[in-house]
């Protein structure tokens, strides 16, 4: 079983690297972009016949402990077999 | 009296820490492994600058799960002192030791420079003895500096007298010019609520000899001294 986590900054974080790469894809001549956000992604390969559920409550784990830093940022977990 | 000095993989600063309480604060001083989990016989211990565990995952993060960190915390509930000088901050937030995070420079760069500083609260065992007429001109070297909390965070840090440096230009005005990384309102160090912990990003003990530049930062381990005296006396 694999989990997916992305981690991204809060809403209300700036985000002066993803300003940086707007500007460089603005430069590329693409106009019409609002907004590019960076973030992080994580793939977990999980050992054992793991229910889906318990994969996803150590994988949610994981993220919150480890992964992302909870005053700047926020995850969200998929789940994959 | 004795000072400890951390040693993380990757940490680069240890040296200048240990040679500045050695040498200008005159007191013993050891490294202290980061496998280590006893403190005992340590009054206060410092969290030096560098790239713990090559900043892997974010600056700070890794260096939070050493065995060290552990004691660090019952340490710092104990009331010793604990010390974090850039790196050191960012894993103090890390640990949670201190409210807030250390994110990218605005403007993106690695800065290495001296800035001015003002201080904000002397009423701190790490400031008793710097003067708060005085624009302190200490050396930042860091690409994540950028202090952040949020709203809740920064009034309860106003309100307690948290904040203890602030980035300002050579008047001592505090100004969106004079911040070096786009730190919220200029933070540069805070200290928690006991004031037994301290981070900032600049470097003090970068700033303890003329032939460097500045001894500005002489004043602030001079002051931790003479706190862990005053407790001893």
């Amino acid at each position: 079983m694999k989990a997916k986590v992305y981690v991204t900054l809060k809403p209300s974080v700036l985000d002066p690297q993803g300003k940086a790469i707007h500007h460089s894809v603005e430069s590329l001549g693409f106009k019409n972009i609002g907004d590019i956000r960076q973030g992080k992604y994580f793939e977990i390969a999980l050992d054992g016949d793991l229910t889906e559920s318990a994969a996803k409550e150590s994988a949610e784990r994981i993220a919150k402990d480890v992964l992302a830093n909870p005053v700047i940022e926020d995850y969200r977990v998929e789940i994959t077999s | 009296m004795k000072f400890g000095v951390v040693v993380f993989p990757g940490s680069n600063c240890d040296h200048d820490a240990y040679h500045v309480v050695s040498k200008h604060v005159g007191q013993p001083v050891d490294f202290i492994w980061h496998q280590e989990t006893d403190l005992s016989g340590f009054d206060a211990v410092i969290v030096p600058g560098g790239f713990s565990y090559g900043d892997y995952l974010r600056a700070g993060a890794l260096a939070r799960f050493s065995p060290v960190m552990k004691a660090i915390k019952q340490f710092a509930a104990d009331g010793k002192f604990v010390f974090g000088i850039c790196n050191g901050f960012q894993i103090l937030c890390e640990a949670g030791l201190l409210p807030g995070a250390l994110m990218r420079n605005a403007g993106l760069h690695f800065i290495c420079k001296h800035v001015n500083l003002r201080l904000e609260n002397q009423n701190t065992p790490f400031t008793t003895g710097v003067d708060p007429a005085k624009v302190l001109s200490i050396p930042i070297a860091h690409a994540e500096g950028n202090y952040t909390c949020d709203d809740a965070t920064f009034n309860s840090l106003e309100e307690n007298g948290q904040i203890v440096f602030r980035y300002c230009d050579e008047n001592g005005e505090v100004t969106d010019a004079a911040n070096p990384n786009g730190a919220r309102s200029n933070i540069a160090g805070i200290c928690n609520l006991d004031r037994n912990v301290l981070g900032m990003m600049p470097h003090p003990e970068r700033a303890c000899e003329e032939m460097l530049g500045s001894n500005d930062g002489r004043d602030i381990f001079r002051s931790l001294t003479s706190a862990i005296a005053h407790i001893q006396a």
